[in-house]
């Protein structure tokens, strides 16, 4: 979900935290906005009056009344490029089409940028429409000086000043008088009220629309810069582990290859940020480094993980699960519960190792400098972790490492970790010279930080009453955690938190448990992370449930959420996190759970008549912050295949700050649980992922994904929480209870195979 | 090392390389032209597609030695002088998420519809299954080339 490095408070935004740089060149205003969190403001204060542009500056309004607005966060097909800028120019009263975005370098100054665990809209709503609108305000009071009127007489309109006799300014022509204004104080300042927003809540192209189209937009493979070789890296089956020996003489022989050296191998703990280390070779262009690569002879040494089988140890979890484990969360009395329940229904549940494989793979290009600096062009989610590791890696400081964020070809959670680019920093020094470093998909696939397989066991009792009266819920997964530490033995609270202890049901005796399980691969966090194995668990075992209880499904859900409140987790489970924030800012409310629920049952017309080999399934699931209901319509045949005709969404992400952009995560949320559902498996055998390429690790394409999504919107003003993950975890559970309706059968685990 | 003079977006240029070289390699690392993606090498993801006389290709698995003259069209040959219908429908429809698939998604769909003015939704399917959106754009694609369809492209 989030590196070490991410910081999570929402801070206020006050006058001394804003500067004003003066005037520029061409008469111009700047602001920097105190984005970052770290104490020390003045570091990332200080600008430089006559840089025409300086890259600490937020927002720059020129002469010529073009609007730059610095980009902090990756774009990584979230829309997040368009729409935190968005969000300033609406309070500004910008015209979007003057608006220039620049990408942000990774550096401190500009605080989080670690664009992960969906929350840049959460964090930076807030602050950014507190600076648009303060630059607005600065420009009123500039045209009232100007005009020798009153502020109140004047009103800001789409990149102009207007006074009520009808006499307009031009943003460019106030920008250097706006920056004589003073900073104005926060309580001077008004907010836009809803019903006044041109593009919060409107849909608006992405702005790399048209470079995306025509090709012309830069990922991180598409990086040119002069004398450029192109580097591969022939990596040990088992990842972490080192090699004994290696023959290049016939790769060295084919024409156009530089050069072929080791690389150390990361050891164990593989970490996130070290290089898996190998055999790297070097060359002109990227097909000759390939056939090289092929050429070179090498035998691996083994590691401690050459015994690692995934599926074996899937069910080594699954023993575990059987048995009580770490008790995390607890209220009544479990044991008697069960004893007194009429019926009590328990499930198993199984679901994979899972890889990202982003569309563009792992890359990026570096050039060492002799002068002892390095810079980078990458398609990074966390520069600044990019930086530090670069830095210590290459034993530079890090004002010496510069790292330049491209578009990112999707990451999911992959472009999160630094070791690629580690990698590549490592051998563009080795070699003097800037290099770009390819990771194949066959690298991708079988040395990915892989989701946690995960075993568990669901008991759920139901009374004489027919009311729910027991619920145990123990799970198993190696942590992430794992990766870079050997202490990390079993699930951590953080991860228990995501489906297992944040359970919102009203009932009266729970168990909720962990097994431990060590990582003995690279375990990373996928979209939704443990979410994607909870929200499966839990979404299907109510389903049984209601079966059994002989009711539907979602008055079975009505019921178990029970009365509307917001739970105190904190009195609940100690060490709780709510996705880094804290509950009375962010809390878990039945009552909008119970919304979406009743909104997502209105929309899909839930109970109306199916065909046979045709069913609707439901399931709700709230997770980073935001209340997702979903039904999934499938339809299968007598082959067993399988159709997803429709789905549907209820949501209540707080204020739906970019609609169309959190509408296309939706719809390709669903896609994505369709390939952890349907599709996709990595299987682990002698220490060694056995699936490369697309042939084998399967993925959602248009013929499985589903036809329809519709996203139908809570209406209301609350704060603005996650929408890149929240997708995901619901629709697999729904998928599966559509299924169970279709074919009477119940999955329990994934991949389904029917 | 060989010399091959090829024909991309209706200009002839000559490059050298070992006739083996995949078009899509010799496109990025020789031309600089970087519109069509390395997306698994293998000709099962499809964000490497580019037009060969005509038809979609992937070009990860195309060898420039096998081109001889044929016609290639990359996506940068597409919008050169004006946009074509298709990036326009992809417009509209706001398509991309992450864009990395997108050139190849619209080459594959301008040669469908190059082919079959009104495809029916299986042609689609057929037409698009070889290229993969990890983002899952897949409803607005297909909606995207229906309406380029209905603007009779
Ligand atoms: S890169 Fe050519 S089909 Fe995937
Ligand atoms: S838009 Fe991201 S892979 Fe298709």
């Amino acid at each position: 979900m989030k590196s070490n490095l991410s910081h999570n408070k929402l801070f206020k935004v006050s006058r001394r935290d804003f500067v004003k740089i003066g005037a520029l060149g061409s008469g111009g205003l700047l602001l920097g906005i105190p984005l970052a969190c770290n104490k020390d403001k003045n570091a990332f204060l200080t600008g430089k009056p006559d840089a025409k542009f300086s890259p600490n500056v937020y927002m720059t309004l020129m002469g010529n009344g073009e609007v730059q607005l610095i980009a902090h966060r990756s774009e990584m097909g979230t829309g997040i490029r368009t729409t935190l800028p968005l969000v300033m120019a609406d309070e500004m009263e910008a015209d979007w089409t003057k608006v220039k975005i620049v990408q942000a370098i990774g550096d401190k100054k500009y605080g989080d940028q670690n664009t992960d665990g969906s929350y840049s809209v959460r964090m930076f709503y807030h602050p950014l429409r507190v600076a648009g609108a303060t630059v607005k305000l600065m420009l009123l009071q500039a045209a009232a000086k100007e005009w020798q009127v009153d502020i109140s007489e004047c009103s800001a309109i789409n990149h102009e000043i207007v006074h009520s006799s009808g006499k307009r300014l031009g943003y460019g022509y106030l920008a250097e008088k706006a920056s004589e204004q003073p900073i104005p104080e926060e309580s001077e300042i008004t907010l836009k009220s809803t019903k006044d927003f041109k593009y919060i809540t409107k849909k608006t192209a992405i702005y790399d629309l048209g470079d995306i189209v025509t090709g012309k937009a830069i990922y991180g493979l598409d990086v040119q810069i002069p004398n450029l070789k192109i580097a591969v890296v022939k990596r040990n089956p088992e990842a972490g582990a080192g090699l004994k020996s290696f023959n290049s003489d016939a790769a060295l022989k084919i024409e156009g290859v530089t050069k072929i050296f080791k690389m150390e191998a990361s050891g164990f703990p593989m970490g996130y940020d070290k290089p898996l280390g190998g055999i790297v070779v070097v060359a002109n262009n990227t097909w000759t480094a390939l056939k090289a690569r092929d050429a070179v002879e090498v035998v691996w040494d083994k590691g401690i993980n050459t015994a690692y089988d995934s599926n074996k140890f899937l069910l080594q979890m699954q023993q575990s699960v059987q048995k009580e484990g770490q008790v995390k969360r607890k209220q009544g009395n479990i044991d008697k519960a069960l004893k007194d329940a009429s019926k009590v229904i328990e499930t198993d549940f199984l679901v994979p190792h899972l890889a990202h494989s982003p569309m563009e793979t792992p890359c990026a290009v570096a050039r060492y400098n002799s002068d002892g600096s390095c810079e980078i062009w990458a398609p990074v989610q966390s520069p600044q972790w990019v930086q530090q590791a670069v830095s210590a890696a290459l034993g530079l400081e890090e004002t010496k490492v510069t790292i330049n964020v491209t578009l990112l070809g999707s990451a999911f959670g992959r472009k999160s970790k630094p070791d690629f680019v580690v990698e590549a920093a490592l051998i563009s020094k080795e070699l003097n010279a800037p290099i770009k470093l390819l990771w194949t998909r066959e690298d991708d696939i079988q040395h990915d930080f892989y989701h946690s397989n995960c075993a568990q066991h669901l008991k759920v009792g139901i009374g004489q009453d027919n009311k729910v009266n027991a619920w145990v819920h123990r799970t198993a997964f190696p942590s992430i955690g794992g990766t870079a530490s050997a202490e990390a033995k079993g699930p951590s609270m953080d991860e228990l938190c995501m489906g297992v202890l944040d359970m919102p049901f009203e009932i009266e005796n729970i168990s909720c448990e962990s097994q431990d399980a060590k990582a003995q691969i690279r375990i990373g966090w996928l979209r939704s992370v443990h979410n994607i194995n909870h929200a499966f668990a839990v979404g299907t075992i109510v389903d049984q449930v209601a079966a059994a209880r002989q009711m539907d499904p979602i008055e079975n859900i009505l019921d178990l959420l029970g009365t509307d409140r917001k739970i105190d987790f904190y009195g609940m489970v100690e060490g709780f996190n709510n996705y880094n924030e804290k509950l009375e800012d962010f809390p878990c409310d039945t009552q909008r759970l119970r919304k979406v629920v009743e909104l997502v049952k209105e929309k899909s017309e839930w109970g109306k008549s199916m065909p046979k080999g045709k069913g609707m399934g439901f399931a709700v699931h709230r997770s980073f912050l935001t209340y997702v209901a979903c039904v999934v319509e499938v339809e299968v045949d007598d082959q067993n295949n399988i159709k997803i005709p429709m789905v549907h969404y209820a949501v209540d992400c707080g204020v739906p700050v970019n609609p169309d952009r959190i509408k296309a995560q939706f719809e390709g949320g669903a896609a994505f649980g369709t390939s952890l559902a349907l599709k996709s498996e990595i299987n682990v055998q002698n220490g060694a992922v056995m699936e490369d390429n697309f042939n084998n690790y399967l993925v959602a394409r248009i013929t499985d994904a589903p036809i329809n999504t519709a996203v139908h919107f809570i209406e209301n003003e609350e704060k603005p929480a996650g929408v890149g993950e929240p997708p995901v975890p619901p629709f697999i559970p729904a998928l599966c209870n559509a299924i169970f309706k279709a074919t009477g059968k119940r999955i329990t685990r994934l991949p389904i195979k029917l | 090392m060989e010399k091959f003079t090829l024909n991309i977006n209706n200009e002839k240029v000559t490059i050298e390389c070992t006739p083996d070289t995949p078009l899509l390699w010799a496109l990025r690392d020789e031309l600089g032209l970087t519109g069509a993606k390395y997306g698994c090498g293998k000709a099962l993801c499809g964000s490497c597609t580019v037009h060969v006389d005509g038809t979609a290709m992937r070009s990860c698995s195309l060898p420039v030695s096998a081109i001889n003259d044929k016609a290639i069209t990359t996506i940068e040959g597409v919008g050169k002088e004006a946009l074509h219908p298709v990036q326009k429908a992809w417009i509209a429809e706001n398509v991309p998420q992450c864009g990395f698939c997108q050139s190849g998604q619209i080459m594959s769909a301008i040669a469908l519809l190059d082919q079959n003015k009104n495809p029916t939704d299986a042609d689609i399917d057929q037409a698009m299954s070889g290229n993969i959106c990890r983002c899952g754009t897949y409803i607005r694609i297909r909606s995207a080339i229906k309406n380029a369809a209905k603007n009779n492209i």
